[in-house]
């Protein structure tokens, strides 16, 4: 098994296999890499880059890593000259225009070359050639709801959870911070929003409840028991047990009560069981107390416990982004990466971490590959 | 080449920035036209690699880059019409920005 660490300077992977992992290889030095994906039906490797100045790029390695080449990234259409802005719900002009690329995911097994690609600034793109080419998923970019979402901590409003059912590779469904939680069931032809029964404490009382603004940082779907989801929302964490169509709140969640924070993973087929990375909530975004823990419930979220062996439990001020967070198929080995640069794993579910290095750029996100 | 830029040859010259060479070719390279836009679609016609690391998909210059005609940075960054002189040099370079 093998780790892929994207990171602010670079991509890292990491080989699992012996008690201590090893670094095994080191790519785009020096360049930011915000995401990557190693598609299990191809085995090809994905890297999307963010340069800043120059843009949003992604390569592709058939090799595994050996050889990088340009892909095309995934682009907007050009809109007419003369055009007015279209304004978002903040009051501002949506750039038709890649800012980043913020999920990346294969199609079904029966959809040979399909990936599925959520961008900043809310842009679904889909392809159907392995990323030789992109094309604007125009249904959902078109849904008049759309001009309602708006940037969480972002300067415009992004797709950053992509599911694909398992039970059927025509139903997607994506979530947006902020825009809720959208549902296709016809392959992306129409899109519906499904986040009813979220709300957002922060938003004034009449748009508490509104599908439109809820802010899910990150949504995962159980791939053995796909009706049950788990999304890590700015306002706590919710549950659905309806195929994302209905959602609960799961109220009380330790250390700080609240469950603030980005990552969440679920058990590939104990829905039951998912993991979280908490911190205060939105105003400081830092482990409660200094102290890195990770919180799992094994009872769909009445309970919860607090697992901290082997993580830092003093002046600890790491932070984990919403795709920095991975579980493997086997339902035991865990790996999540900070802002700080440091990466831990288990292999026990959890119950116990290896600190496997405090020195990487600050972590975007991790998966864990094979 | 004097201190405006303004340089002998009868055709404005593009020079990008040598941080783009990590990614894609690009070189100094010689072009028509008397708008900035005219002027770069040919410099992309040379090195067509270069044109999404300089602009967005709308054609717009990316948010952090900078386009200077004879050192004075570009008004229209969004439709590229600063007009460019025969004699004119065009530097496209990074902005500061980032960590």
């Amino acid at each position: 098994m093998l780790l892929h660490v994207a990171t602010r300077k670079g991509l890292f992977v990491y080989a699992l296999d012996a008690a201590q992992p090893v670094l095994t290889g080191r790519h785009f030095l020096g360049d930011n890499v915000t995401l990557s994906l190693a598609d299990p039906r191809s085995g090809r490797w994905y890297a999307a880059l963010d340069h800043g100045h120059f843009g949003a790029k992604l390569k592709g390695s058939s090799d595994h890593g050996a050889t990088w080449s340009d892909l095309p990234a995934p682009a907007y259409p050009k809109r007419p000259e003369g055009a007015p802005d279209e304004i978002g719900a903040d009051g501002r002009p949506v750039p038709w225009s890649l800012k980043r690329i913020w999920a990346l995911e294969t199609g079904g097994p029966d959809q040979p070359g399909r990936l599925w690609c959520g961008t900043i600034p809310g842009g679904l793109f889909r392809s159907d050639d392995h990323g030789a080419t992109w094309s604007l998923v125009d249904s959902l970019w078109n849904h008049p709801d759309r001009l309602k979402w708006f940037g969480g901590g972002a300067d415009y409003p992004g797709i950053h959870s992509i599911c694909v059912d398992p039970r059927d590779s025509r139903v997607v469904r994506v979530a947006v911070s902020c825009g809720g939680v959208w549902t296709t069931r016809d392959d992306g032809a129409t899109w519906h929003n499904t986040a009813h029964g979220m709300f957002a404490e922060f938003m004034p009382p009449e748009l508490r409840g509104d599908v439109n603004i809820q802010d899910a940082h990150r949504m995962v779907q159980c791939a053995g028991q796909p009706d049950r989801f788990w999304v890590q929302h700015h306002n706590g964490v919710f549950r659905s047990d309806d195929g994302a169509t209905t959602w609960q709140h799961c109220p009380n969640v330790p250390p700080s009560g609240i469950g603030f924070g980005f990552a969440v993973a679920v058990h590939p087929r104990q829905g039951d069981t998912a993991w979280l990375i908490p911190g205060i909530k939105d105003e400081r975004r830092i482990p409660v107390d200094g102290k890195v823990v990770v919180t799992r419930t094994q009872d769909g979220g009445k309970s919860w416990q607090i697992l901290r062996d082997g993580l830092p439990q003093h002046d600890a001020y790491d932070l984990t982004f919403r795709h920095a967070c991975d579980i493997a198929a086997d339902g035991a080995t865990l790996a999540f990466g900070s802002t700080t640069g440091a990466w831990w794993l288990s292999r026990d579910g959890g119950d116990h971490w290896l600190e496997v290095t405090a020195h990487l750029p600050p972590i975007h996100a991790v998966r864990l590959v094979g | 080449m004097d201190r405006f830029g303004h340089h002998a040859g009868a055709m404005p010259l593009v020079r990008f920035t040598a941080n783009l060479l990590r990614h894609c070719p690009v070189g100094e390279v010689q072009v028509s036209g008397s708008q900035l836009a005219a002027a770069l679609s040919e410099a992309f016609v040379k090195y067509p690699l270069a044109r999404d690391y300089v602009l967005d998909e709308q054609g717009h210059l990316r948010k952090h880059m900078s386009a200077f005609v004879d050192g004075v940075q570009i008004l229209d960054r969004r439709t590229l019409t600063d007009p460019v002189r025969p004699d004119s040099t065009i530097d496209l370079i990074q902005a500061l920005s980032g960590g």
